[in-house]
């Protein structure tokens, strides 16, 4: 079976990454951003997992590193949703826009 | 008990007295705290007796010769292998006549000050300073380095402020206690001076060493010192010219006596104490404890001290003569008193029969201490009796306070010079030396003692005797009894009253000399005539004007005129200080000062602050509390980084 070439893999996780930056910029929602946020580590993910396959088939280092991210971006998330649910309680809207009082 | 260790103790009591008061005596009550402090004083008082008798009777002297002893010494601070400030207690012939007369006066003061400050809010700080003031005239004298002569030096300045201030909601104490302050601390950046100048010269602060690097002929540190001159004097003259700015700071000799008078806006027992006995004989001590430099390798400053001397003795005598507040009469006759041991210094020479004046000085200042103090203290029983320091509120008071009435008797005629009180025999001591150390200063003495005589007894009939017209209707109130009860204020006036009948018959030259070995003043009945006739003279003129209200006093100061005037407003020296320092001094250097600090120094300071908050304000708006604007610098920052690599590795 012929295989699906690198190339293709990578283009995937690119679109994965810029669609996650572009929804970081874009939503003004903070559960939306955190969102993206999963999105761009999990484009990292297959990177990790692709490059791993393709060059060196026969060691597993890429394939721990998405292991290790995939636990981080879970502690990541529980601490966000913490701050997010905590943001909400304060000024009772979860609108990254309406939440700038920690300026000059 | 070790003397030494007495020594030691003579010191702390007064130091723990002081601390134990001013942390926990707002937990005594006032009469406590004044019984405690007074306590200590006695007993520190025995114990200054003890170590005198011990010194002088059993252990100090060697051969016939008193040799200094080193109670306890301790290196404080080391500056390099030869520089050291040392801490210590020096006990020699005049460190342990000064224990006594410090601790004993300053007991009755003590004892003195239960009645006299009676109800003052401050009571228990009062007693606190005065201890501190106490420790720190005793480490004065007993030092054994000149650094440590000069931290004790100030802290009795710090303490004399304090208690010239004591009544600090009166304007006039507050001005005068500042202008204590000021005047002697200008002096005493010269007495600094002039010990950083021979720390220079002899490499050492200790004074044993000094005085022996600095007269042993041929000594490699003398001779550095006398090298080069400067206006005809020499190095070590300066220095010691220096130190001696510092002495007369502290003794009020003219032109640096201005802070004296005014100094007497503290509580009576206070100038009894330190105004009059100790702390004013601060700088007298400072020339005895350093004589052999001046008498042996500066003789020229000596004689600058002399006439210095003897100009301030008339002066002073001649302005007391005019003065109605019994304090400053008093104050004035302490400056003229205080320039005659300064001047029987600066007679003195060294070596066998010249050093006689150096005993008569440190004579006249144990005998006076006990006559001044008598003096001031039976003033603050007159003012406390009739509540004003006018003389022109008092008179006839000799029936309403007979023990005030003669004990101030004994001390007028003691500070007279009328034999066989006291101060004749120390007053006698010293003109002898001046007769033969330098006749001019001799016979400005001898008027000034005639001078002494007249102002005394001017002062003493104004008080007890010339009753004003006006008062005879106060008679009633006058007649009875100012003293009863006032046991602790009477106490003090009869043992200092002893002391000045008796104490001028201590034959001091055998205790007290220049190089230890004792020496006999001389005491020529035919010399004696002079003085004694002058003060008899003065006594008597002084009797014909004020023992009766009359009309002759007037009539002399009609004839004396505008010298009468003159000498009544002090000279003008007052205001010549003002016009010099707040005319001449205020305008050329510091209305210039000012300008320069406030626009150059704080201008370049503003200017700082001015260019950093402007700044500030300007880039302020990046930090606007948008994260997602946060993020978006990140990310150009990071495709900058991308675009970088990009180009370099292409």
């Amino acid at each position: 079976m012929e295989q699906v070439p690198l190339s293709h893999v990578l283009i995937l996780s690119s679109i994965l990454f810029f669609l996650g930056i572009y929804g970081f910029f874009s939503r003004r929602n903070m559960i939306t951003m955190l969102m993206s946020v999963e999105l761009i580590l999990n484009s990292i993910n297959i990177n990790f997992v692709a490059f791993n396959k393709y060059l060196y088939p026969h060691q597993l280092e890429g394939v721990f590193f998405t292991l290790f991210i995939i636990t981080i971006a879970a502690a990541e998330v529980s601490l966000a949703i913490a701050i997010v649910i905590n943001l909400y309680r304060r000024f009772n809207t979860i609108d990254i826009e309406d939440t700038n009082t920690m300026k000059f | 008990m070790n003397y030494d260790i007495s020594s030691i103790l003579i010191l702390v009591l007064p130091l723990l007295s002081f601390i134990g008061l001013a942390l926990f005596g707002k937990r005594l009550s006032p009469c406590i705290s004044g019984i405690i402090g007074t306590t200590v004083l006695f007993i520190t008082a025995f114990l200054a007796i003890y170590t005198a008798y011990e010194y002088f009777f059993a252990v100090g002297s060697q051969a016939g010769t008193y040799i200094p002893h080193t109670a306890i010494k301790f290196t404080w601070l080391q500056f390099n292998e030869n520089l050291s400030i040392d801490l210590g207690i020096v006990l020699d012939p005049i460190s342990v006549m000064m224990l006594i007369v410090i601790t004993v006066v300053s007991a009755m003061v003590h004892l003195y000050s239960i009645m006299y400050m009676r109800g003052e809010d401050r009571f228990r700080t009062y007693y606190a300073y005065l201890a501190l003031f106490t420790f720190s005239m005793l480490g004065l004298v007993v030092s054994v380095n000149l650094f440590q002569m000069y931290m004790f030096w100030e802290l009795v300045g710090v303490s004399s402020f304090l208690l010239i201030g004591f009544y600090f909601t009166k304007d006039s104490a507050i001005a005068a206690a500042k202008k204590a302050f000021i005047v002697t601390r200008f002096a005493d950046l010269g007495f600094l001076i002039g010990i950083l100048m021979l720390s220079y010269g002899a490499k050492t602060l200790d004074f044993a060493t000094l005085i022996e690097r600095l007269t042993q002929p041929g000594s490699a540190h003398l001779a550095s010192m006398t090298a080069c001159s400067f206006l005809g004097l020499s190095t070590l003259s300066w220095a010691l010219l220096l130190v001696f700015m510092g002495g007369a700071g502290k003794s009020a000799m003219f032109p640096l006596h201005i802070w004296l008078p005014d100094a007497m806006e503290g509580p009576t027992p206070v100038s009894a104490l330190i105004h009059a006995a100790t702390m004013v004989v601060a700088g007298v001590y400072l020339v005895a404890r350093l004589f052999p430099i001046f008498a042996i390798s500066a003789p020229d400053v000596l004689t600058i001290i002399a006439y210095i001397g003897a100009f301030t003795a008339f002066f002073a005598a001649v302005i007391a003569c005019t003065q109605t507040d019994i304090k400053r009469v008093l104050a004035y006759s302490t400056i003229s008193q205080i320039a005659f041991m300064m001047f029987a210094l600066g007679v003195s020479g060294w070596g066998e029969g010249r050093n006689e004046g150096f005993t008569a000085s440190m004579f006249h200042l144990f005998t006076h201490a006990f006559f001044k103090a008598l003096l001031f203290l039976g003033a603050g029983a007159i003012i406390h009796a009739v509540h004003s320091n006018e003389m022109k509120d008092m008179g006839g008071l000799r029936k309403s306070m007979p023990i005030t009435h003669i004990t101030f008797l004994l001390a007028c005629l003691a500070i007279a010079g009328i034999p066989p009180f006291a101060g004749f025999f120390s007053k006698e001591a010293i003109l002898s030396s001046a007769f033969h150390g330098n006749p001019l200063v001799f016979y400005v003495a001898l008027v000034t003692s005639g001078l002494t005589a007249f102002y005394m007894f001017r002062l003493y009939f104004k008080i007890f005797w010339s009753k004003a017209a006006e008062s005879h209707g106060h008679e009633q109130e006058h007649s009875h009894n100012h003293e009863k009860g006032m046991w602790a204020m009477n106490i003090p006036l009869m043992i200092l009253a002893v002391g000045a009948v008796f104490a001028g018959l201590i034959p001091f030259g055998s205790f007290v000399s220049a190089d230890g070995k004792a020496i006999e003043l001389p005491f020529h009945l035919a010399f004696s005539i002079a003085p004694v006739a002058v003060g008899l003279l003065g006594i008597l003129i002084a009797a014909s004007l004020y023992k009766t209200k009359n009309d002759r006093p007037e009539q002399v100061i009609e004839a004396f005129g505008r010298a009468y005037r003159w000498a009544y407003h002090k000279y003008y020296i007052d205001e010549i200080y003002l016009f010099v320092t707040k005319r001449v001094l205020f305008n050329l250097v510091g209305r210039p000062a000012a300008w320069f600090d406030r626009n150059l120094v704080d201008g370049m300071i503003n200017g700082y602050a001015y260019i950093t908050t402007t700044t500030s304000e300007a880039i302020k708006p990046i930090q606007s509390g948008r994260l997602q604007t946060y993020s978006l610098f990140f990310l150009g920052g990071v495709l900058l980084i991308a675009v970088l690599l990009f180009v370099k590795f292409l």
